[in-house]
This record gives C-alpha cells, structure tokens and sequence, in this order.
C-alpha cells in the first residue's frame, strides 16, 4: 500500500519524513531512540539507535571479586535482577564446582518466580499503557507493589536485590514470608482473571494487536527470539524445562505457546498473552516451591576469597525476557577474566528494523511494547 | 548428537579448517580457522542431522598474552538439543573475521557489538558501525590494555577518587 | 433575553443610547457572565473531577489537597499555569501559534451561545440553534490544524492531521444523528427541539422509534471522536505522538487547549441532553408553578445531572478502553457509523410518514426495553465490583 503514495509519476512529489522517536519519547521505555523514516503514517523503515544506558557492566566484572560482582549484575537488567543474579551465580558455581544447598535452590525459585510476575506486571501494564489504556497499568503496578513489598521481605531491596550469592541465597525465607507470599498469591491469582476482562478479551485492544507485526517460526530462529517472544510464535521452548537447571525439573508447570487465538501466529497479541498464561504459571510454581521448601542451610561455604580454577563456562536462565546467557571465563584469578551477559533483548531489538516496514506509526509502538525490551538489558 | 561426533563430522567435511576439540570442559569448544567461519557455520545449520538454526552469542575474548583475539560463537539447536562452541582465533593488530550474517540474522547485532567493545572487523557485514558507544568514541574498551580517552566531547572521563574528593 | 433587554429600554433605562449599541453591550455582558460564572469553573470542576474519577477506577487517590477533596485543584493549576513562561519555539510561525489556542477557545465557547441552562435561561435562542452549533464546533478544527501546523514539530504535524481528518469525518454521523431530530422536531431551535420532548423518559426523543435510539449512540460515539476523546485520542496519544499539537505549547496556551476540551465534555452531555434526553423538563408541580426562581432552579438541576451523566460516562470510558489505530477509527467512521446515521435519517423519515404523531405504545415499549438493558448492564457492573480484589496491603512487616 505505501508504494501507491509515492506518486511521482503524476506529477505529485512526496518525501519521506524522519521521525526521531526518543530517546525521551513516553513509550520508548527506558531510553531507546529509532530514527524511523514514515511516508504519513506508514513506517519505511525504523532503525533503533541504542547504547543510551551503556555502563560497562561486562568491563567491571573484569575489576571486582567475583563475589563484588553480584550487585552488578544487578544492573544488567532491573526490572528482574533476581534472574541475572542467578545467572552469574550459577556459572560461578560451574566454574568454582560448588554444590548449592537443596533450601538454598527452593529459595532462589520462590523469589525468581516472584519476580517473574512482577517483570511480567510490568510488560503487560506498560503495553496496554502504549495502546492507550491506562487502567491496567496502574492495576499491574499496584500488584507489582505488593512483590515489592514481599522483595523486601525476603531481601531488604525492593528492585535491585542482590539476594542470591555464590552458594546459595543471602537471606533465608522465613516462615512469616512464606504465609504472607502464599496470601499475596491467594489474592493475586485471580487478578489475572480481572486483566483477561479489562484487556485480554477487549474489542478494541484484540483489534489492535491480531495480526500485527507478525514473527514466524523461522524468522524467531535466525533473530535469535527467545523466551515469551519465541514461545509466541508457537514454539514451546523453555529453558527451565529443556535445558533443566536449578530445582525446575521437580516442578510441575506448563510452558504456554502462542496458538494464534485472534489473529496470526506469532502476532502482536500472542507475545501478550503468553505472557499473561505465564504469570499464572509462575504462581503455580511459586505454590509448589513453598510447599517444597526444605530445611537446612540457605547458603553452601564458599570461602571468601573465592577463586574458581580456570575455565569457561556459558550458563542460561530462563530470565522474563528470554534467555540469558552468561558467559564467563576464570584465568584462576580473584576477578574473572571475562564476563559476557547475552540478553533476550538485544536481539529482539534486531529485528524491530525488518517488521517495522509497512507498519503504522502507533503499531511501532505495540511491536517494540510487545517484544517487552528493555533499555538497561540491552545496552548493559 | 555428542560434541565429540560434531567434531568428528566437521573434521570429516573440512579437513585442517577445524582444530583444538575440548571435549571435558562443560561446554565442549573447538576452533575455527578464520577463513573458513562461514562454510562451517553454514554446514552446522544445513546439515539435517546437526541442525543449528539458532546462532546464541557472538562475543570477543581478549587475550594478549597470546597476542590473539578470539572470536567466540555459542550455536544450539532447539530441535536435537545440542550446542557447540566455536572459536576462531584472530590477531590482535589486524582482527579481521568473514561475518555470519549471512547464516543467521542475529549475527548482524552481535557482530556489531563485538566490533565495538573489541574492535573485529567483520568483512562483508552490511551495516559495521558501532552500536553500544557513540560513533566517535576512540578504542575498544573490552580490550585488556585499553586506556579510556580523557576527554570525550569536551567533558572530562576523569574522576577523583572518592575518599581525596571527601578528604576535600 | 431580548424581551427583557427590550423592556428596560421601553422602561427608559439606556436613554439615547442606539438599540443596536445596547444589544452589543448585553451580549458582550452576557458572554462575560457565561464565561465566568460558568464555563470556567465547568470546565474546572470537570478537569478536577475527571482527575478523581480515574484515580478512584485506578485505585488511587487522585488531587485531593486544594480545598475540600481537592475540588480546587483546578484554580492551583490555572494559577500554576498563569505563572509559567509562555514559550514559543524560535521556528514556530508565531502569529498562528499564538492564534491557536483562541480559536480552539472561541469554537468551543460559542457552542454554549445556544445551550439553554433551563426554561428561561438562554444567551440567544437562535432559530437555526442546532446548525450553528455544529458549525461553531467545527471551528475546534481550524485551531487544532493551526497549533499542530505553527508548531513546526512533526509530533504536531501529525497530530493536527489526524485531528483533522478525525474531526472531519466524524462530522458527518454526527450530523446525520442530529437530523434525524431535526426530523421529528420540525425546528432547528434547541429550545424548540426540547419543548417537543417532554419530562417523562417515554416523551423522549431517545425513546420516539428504534431509528432515533440507534441515532443516539452514533451521536454519542461521533462526539466523542469530534471532542478527541479516548478511546479516540489519537491527535495527542501520548504514548505514540508525545503529546500531539501540543506538544510545544507550555502554559496558559496549553491550559487553553485542555480547558477547551474539558469544558467540550460538557457540550457533549448537554446536546446529547437537548436532543434525546428531553432537556430541562421537569413534572408539572403545580406547588412551583408560580414561582418562576424555584422553577428555573430545578430545570437547570435537571438539565445539568442529566448532561453531567454523559460527562462521568466519557470519563468512564476513557478509563477503560484502549485507542484505536487512526486507520481503524476511519474505517468504523466510514465503513459503520456513516451508513448506519443514514439507515436512522431514512428510517425516521419513513416513520414519520407511517405515524405522524409518534407511535406511543412503541415509545413505552422501547422505554421498557432501555430500562432492562440498563438494568443488566449496572447488574454486571455491580457484579464486577463486588468480585473486584481491594489492594493487599503487605507492608506492616518491616
């Protein structure tokens, strides 16, 4: 359709005009910046700039301990710093051959889940802000608080923890969180049915994603997709299930796919209610994981000046954003020799400039809010 | 399929390109010849049997002691459930690498970033420009002997420590 | 208001003056006592109560400082506003950026020249009421184009362009919802459009034929999309445009702009109240008959809640619904809205020829059919609130 507007032919002559969406712009979260080339309303093409957020988080882990390395991480993603914590915790512990305590696993899949859902909060509440409804934003984040509130109890922190540690967790779950997490999950549980009213099952909103910057099966695989954004486009893949870490395989939880309820495959609206089905995964393995928790010490001895032999090991976690690769290198040193954190979306955001095309501005917005990227994870 | 027959199978198929197989480590490796990156890589995806349609990570490694940069590249398969890692070892004067681009789409990201923070020119890469930096950002800062400029733009890099700046 | 301004001067008041002169005087008078009395703190209030009723749907508290439940919120703004530097950009043409923000003003005031308070109270009862209405509001345009236009920002630019290409369309069903009134009326005249309605839900024009039921909602949708209301705000989705024309104003023009829009709110209510809604009639008490002051106190009442229903439904909705992309909200205008308004002009013109006089037992029948679909639909409502979680409150552990 945008070929017939250039109409050069017929004497009329149309330019193309550059839009400088962000970095300050209200719905590029975080600070992302695209300069997009629009013939009207209809996108040419979009290309991201990023790099706003850069702080050298992979250039510190070569000057701190490896243990000093953990607020850090952090850093690399906020909005779920349980999962890139763990991340490096666990390619450490590769490295260092350290065995983490059976509590000490259950507690880092209590507050991982939690967090989960709060990341997910998030993406879902910000998305049906950028098409406009406000209500379910403030709706998830007065949700959110209430993890928040249970962060700190487990932690102290509220949104960057540091709770986990080489070796197991820095804080052990007391009995009183565990009853106020099960009240919160009581509570929680059916407020997912509440959003299914107010968006999931929305005229307007269904409109607005089915069929919307669709991503196929094949394409996800040479972008490099992961996690929510690939499971929508029908693939059923889950690094907590396939490639089993910590104390996943003892859980019992399902891995929700995109099935093109409303539109394509792999649109727009599939990449949001995966996300929606996978934050009641998440409370059912939450659930379990309480149920589980076993006694015993929350943390294994790692001796202070911790120096793992050399090495290297590339770790995934199955973080809310997809996978998240931490590739470390020890030379058998204090400091590791190299640490690499590969996120979910970094490469997502590579494949905003091919299905940008064609799109209208507004469907820009619910592409980049569906992919759920996220400024600090992909500039680190 | 185990690392060790991937190996076994690329030896076959590219005799002298593939060298180095680490098979104990927890994550098995084997290098790459420079020159031939991109026939592998294409060969690990077509191939039926191996099937590597999905291109993880690329990411640098600086070591100069060896005086020798690697290119590292994590490739896994959703459907036979396998990855391998291959290495490719580059000077560190002239780091010149063919790019994957053309295999996997992801690379074109990746490869930019290992550009920027290691300063590896990808040939043939469609669109080599720094991603994470800005454009006029002098040297690569993954590098181990990287000295960051002192001044960028005007602004000075430099900060006094923090106990001389209470101290004050 | 001519009868009474008539008769001062038959009284001897104005003496020498020009008749012309002292009609100029007493409109000037007038617009001055509407614009102050009323239309600001209307659009005010709306402003402050708009704030309060999306905090309570978002389970917030809202402004709740400035005075008794924070009911004076909007005067701390206006004077905020007042306060601010005025900021043109260096290469915004400065004359029409000025411009803008009064032209918006001017369309959306004069609306209120022809909307009656009560029985009595009207600036000027025109006899082409209902056209000029529609044609004063079609004014808000040329400002919009103009702020988004001036500005030299391509946020406003666009915005501006699918202002006026929303307004633009949405004129027509809304137009044609406003015919088929006209229609049964016989008058252009609002206070004539009202006087053939009469106080009781089944004399109202809402409930005359299923034609001008159906005419009511395209009404209602249409004004919506003409007022850029969510879930049709696309000339300043914030989220896709920044803040669309806007974007570059700052202070008391931008105050323009938003007042403007609030106190549309209350324009829409209230020719949704004239039209369909029966106006300002009241039951006849035979206790208030002769007491002109009670009387005209209660019409206004009764005009007034009923307009103010539709202000809180436009909050409502905009609580609630998403936006629509602008090439959805053309094709709903076009491909929907704009054969339905026609379908209603036709029908009504062939119900009229059926049954000059109305169908009475249609009426009461239709007034029954209303009343249960609201009936089930606050049912559902109620439903959804009392299932509705209250926040959890986690915090006293530390």
């Amino acid at each position: 359709m945008s070929e017939a507007i250039h109409t050069e032919g017929n004497g009329f002559h149309t330019e193309d005009m550059t839009l400088n969406v962000g970095p300050q712009h209200p719905s590029t979260h975080g600070v992302l910046r695209f300069v997009v080339k629009t013939d009207g309303e209809v996108i040419r093409e979009a290309i991201p700039d990023v790099g706003y957020l850069h702080r050298s988080i992979e250039k510190i882990g070569e000057k701190v301990t490896w243990h000093g390395y953990v607020p850090y991480t952090d850093r690399a993603d906020y909005l779920a710093a349980m999962f890139a914590n763990q991340g490096f915790c666990m390619a450490a512990e590769k490295l260092g051959g350290i065995e983490v305590t059976r509590r000490g696993e259950f507690c880092r899949v209590i507050a991982c889940e939690l967090n989960r859902i709060a990341s997910h909060l998030i993406a879902v509440g910000t998305f049906a802000q950028d098409i406009g409804a406000v209500t379910p934003f403030l709706h998830a984040l007065r949700e959110r608080e209430s993890i928040n509130d249970l962060m700190e109890m487990i932690c102290g922190a509220r949104l960057t923890y540091n709770y986990l540690r080489i070796g197991g967790v820095g804080y052990d779950i007391t009995p009183e969180t565990c009853d106020r997490i099960t009240a919160f999950l009581d509570h929680f549980e059916p407020i997912t049915d509440e959003y299914d009213r107010l968006l999931s099952f929305n005229k307007i909103y269904v409109e607005r994603l089915a069929n919307v910057a669709v991503i196929t099966k094949e394409e996800a695989f040479q972008y490099n997709i992961v996690g929510p954004n690939l499971r929508a486009c029908g693939v059923k893949w889950d690094i907590r299930r396939d490639i089993p870490y910590s104390v996943y395989p003892e859980l019992e939880f399902e891995v929700p796919v995109g099935t093109g309820e409303r539109g394509t495959l792999g649109d727009c609206y599939d990449r949001y209610i995966v996300r929606i089905h996978e934050i009641r995964e998440s409370c059912k393995i939450t659930r379990q994981a309480l149920k589980m928790l076993p006694k015993g010490p929350a943390i294994a001895k790692v001796p202070r000046k911790f120096k793992p032999p050399a090495g290297e090991v590339y770790v995934r976690v199955e973080a809310p954003r997809g996978d998240m690769g931490y590739y470390v290198v020890s030379d058998g040193s204090e400091y590791p020799y190299r640490v690499r954190i590969r996120t979910g979306s970094f490469t997502a955001m590579g494949i905003i400039d091919k299905l940008s095309r064609g799109l209208m501005v507004a469907d820009l917005i619910a592409l980049i809010a569906s992919l759920d990227v996220d400024a600090p994870e992909i500039d680190r | 399929m185990e690392a060790k027959e991937i190996y076994a199978r690329l030896e076959r198929r590219f005799p002298g390109k593939v060298s180095g197989f680490r098979g104990e480590v927890s994550d098995p490796c084997l290098q790459v010849d420079g020159a031939a990156i991109v026939e592998v890589c294409r060969y690990l995806r077509d191939d039926p049997e191996l099937d590597f349609h999905v291109l993880s990570d690329v990411t640098g490694l600086d070591l100069p002691k060896d005086n020798k940069l690697q290119v590292v590249y994590h490739l896994y398969s959703y459907s036979k459930r396998h990855q391998i890692v291959l290495k490719v070892d580059l000077p560190r004067e002239t780091a010149h690498v063919s790019t994957v681009e053309g295999v996997w789409k992801a690379a074109n990201w990746l490869e930019r970033e290992v550009f920027d923070l290691f300063g590896v020119v990808f040939d043939g890469h469609s669109d080599l420009r720094r991603i994470l930096l800005p454009e006029d950002w002098v040297g690569h800062p993954l590098r181990k002997d990287y000295v960051e400029q002192e001044e960028y733009d005007g602004i000075s890099t430099q900060r006094a420590p923090l106990v001389e700046k209470l101290l004050r | 208001m001519q009868q009474f301004i008539d008769q001062l001067i038959q009284n001897g008041y104005f003496a020498g003056a020009p008749k012309q002169l002292v009609y100029a005087g007493a409109m000037i008078l007038a617009a001055l006592v509407v614009l102050s009395v009323f239309v600001a703190p209307l659009a005010g209030v709306t402003s402050w109560l708009e704030r309060r009723v999306w905090a309570r749907m978002q389970s917030r508290v809202g402004p709740n400082r400035v005075g008794p439940q924070g009911i004076l919120q909007w005067l701390a703004d206006g004077i905020k506003n007042l306060l601010k530097e005025d900021i043109i950009p260096t290469s915004a043409d400065k004359f029409l950026f000025s411009l803008a923000p009064y032209v918006v003003f001017v369309g959306f005031l004069s609306a209120f020249v022809v909307i009656p308070f009560g029985g009595e109270l009207i600036v000027a009862d025109l006899n082409i009421g209902i056209l000029y209405l529609l044609a004063v509001t079609s004014v808000v345009v040329v400002g919009i184009l103009m702020a988004g236009w001036s500005s030299n920002n391509k946020w406003s630019l666009l915005g501006g362009m699918r202002s006026a290409a929303q307004i633009v369309s949405y004129e027509i069903p809304a137009g044609l919802a406003v015919l088929t009134i006209v229609f049964v009326a016989g008058t252009l005249s609002t206070q004539g459009i009202i006087n053939g309605q009469g106080w009781a839900p089944w004399d109202w024009f809402l409930f005359y034929n299923p034609f001008t039921f159906v005419a009511f909602f395209l009404y209602f949708t249409a004004a919506l999309a003409e007022g850029n209301r969510t879930p049709f705000d696309i000339p300043e989705a914030e989220s896709e445009l920044v803040a669309g024309y806007v974007t570059e104003y700052s202070g008391m023009r931008f105050l323009f702009f938003f007042f403007a829009e609030w106190g549309n709110l209350y324009v829409i209510g209230s020719v949704a109240t004239i039209l369909f809604l029966g106006g300002w009639h009241i039951p006849a008490i035979p206790a208030i008959a002769d007491q002109p002051i009670l009387k005209g106190a209660l019409q206004f009442l009764v005009f007034f809640v009923k307009a103010y229903f539709w202000v809180f439904v436009a909050m409502w909705v905009r609580a609630t619904l998403p936006r629509v992309r602008v090439d959805q909200l053309m094709s709903l205008c076009w491909k929907y809205m704009v054969p339905l308004s026609f379908a209603c002009v036709v029908g009504t013109a062939a119900w009229m020829l059926i049954w000059p006089q109305g169908n009475r037992p249609v009426s009461m029948l239709m007034f029954v059919v209303g009343l249960v679909i609201l009936g089930f639909f606050f049912k559902r409502v109620g439903y959804q609130i009392r299932h509705a979680r209250p926040v959890l409150y986690l915090k006293p552990y530390i």
